[in-house]
């Protein structure tokens, strides 16, 4: 869903990658989504070159990576852009590619890890007012 | 040549509009503009963030107001 002119804007995107940890990957920054914090979207748009994808990345305040493994394909895939994203990669923050089991349990593990170091930067909880997410900053 | 502001109806959205109307008519470019408020068509833009600034089909920037200069550049055109 296209954010109206919030405080702060953060985009989040996935590599998505076809390993385990790619898979981890993309469940994290859907449940990151779902809480309401992070506003996913579609890495391959940027990696298509869709004007729209690529705009939004330029314009947002933040853009986060989550990637499975350290080819980091989703942190390049922004770089290639003239973006540079905050980078999370999964192996390096605990998780061994081809040897992880993708379970509840990893990507709870996975969520709370970029939370908390991603914390700092936390947007406060937007207050919807008249019609745009800007909690009245518009 | 056709443009569109993207946007639901926020306050930087109508600021965006207006920059783009005032600009157009002081550069004396000849283009039609469009507010776009339907969030479905917005979307399918691939836009994220909004306000967003649409010239020909094309998505020249989201989730900011580009300045009065950068307008007229995105435009093609030279300042007045």
């Amino acid at each position: 869903m296209a954010e109206c002119c919030s405080g702060r804007t953060k985009l989040i995107y996935a590599c998505s990658g076809a390993a385990d940890v790619g898979e981890i990957a993309d469940r994290v920054v859907r449940r990151l989504r779902a809480e309401g914090q992070y506003l996913m979207t579609c890495l391959a748009g940027v990696g298509a070159g869709l004007a729209g994808y690529v705009e939004s990345a330029k314009g947002a305040d933040e853009n986060i990576t989550i990637d499975g493994c350290n080819v980091s394909c989703a942190k390049k895939a922004l770089e290639r852009i003239g973006v540079s994203p905050t980078s999370y990669i999964l192996t390096e923050l605990g998780l061994v590619k081809g040897k992880t089991a993708v379970t509840e349990q990893i990507i709870n593990e996975m969520c709370e890890k970029i939370k908390s170091t991603n914390s700092s930067k936390m947007i406060p909880e937007k207050t919807i007012t008249g019609g745009c997410n800007c909690g009245g900053k518009c | 040549m056709k443009i569109e502001i993207l946007g639901t109806g926020c306050a930087k959205c109508h600021k965006l509009e207006d920059l783009v109307r005032d600009t157009v008519q002081e550069a004396g470019i000849s283009a039609e503009i469009n507010k776009v408020d339907d969030i479905k068509k917005i979307m399918t833009y691939g836009v994220m963030t909004t306000p967003a600034l649409v010239i020909d089909g094309k998505v020249k920037a989201a989730g900011k107001i580009p300045s009065k200069e950068e307008i007229i550049k995105l435009l093609g055109g030279k300042q007045a």
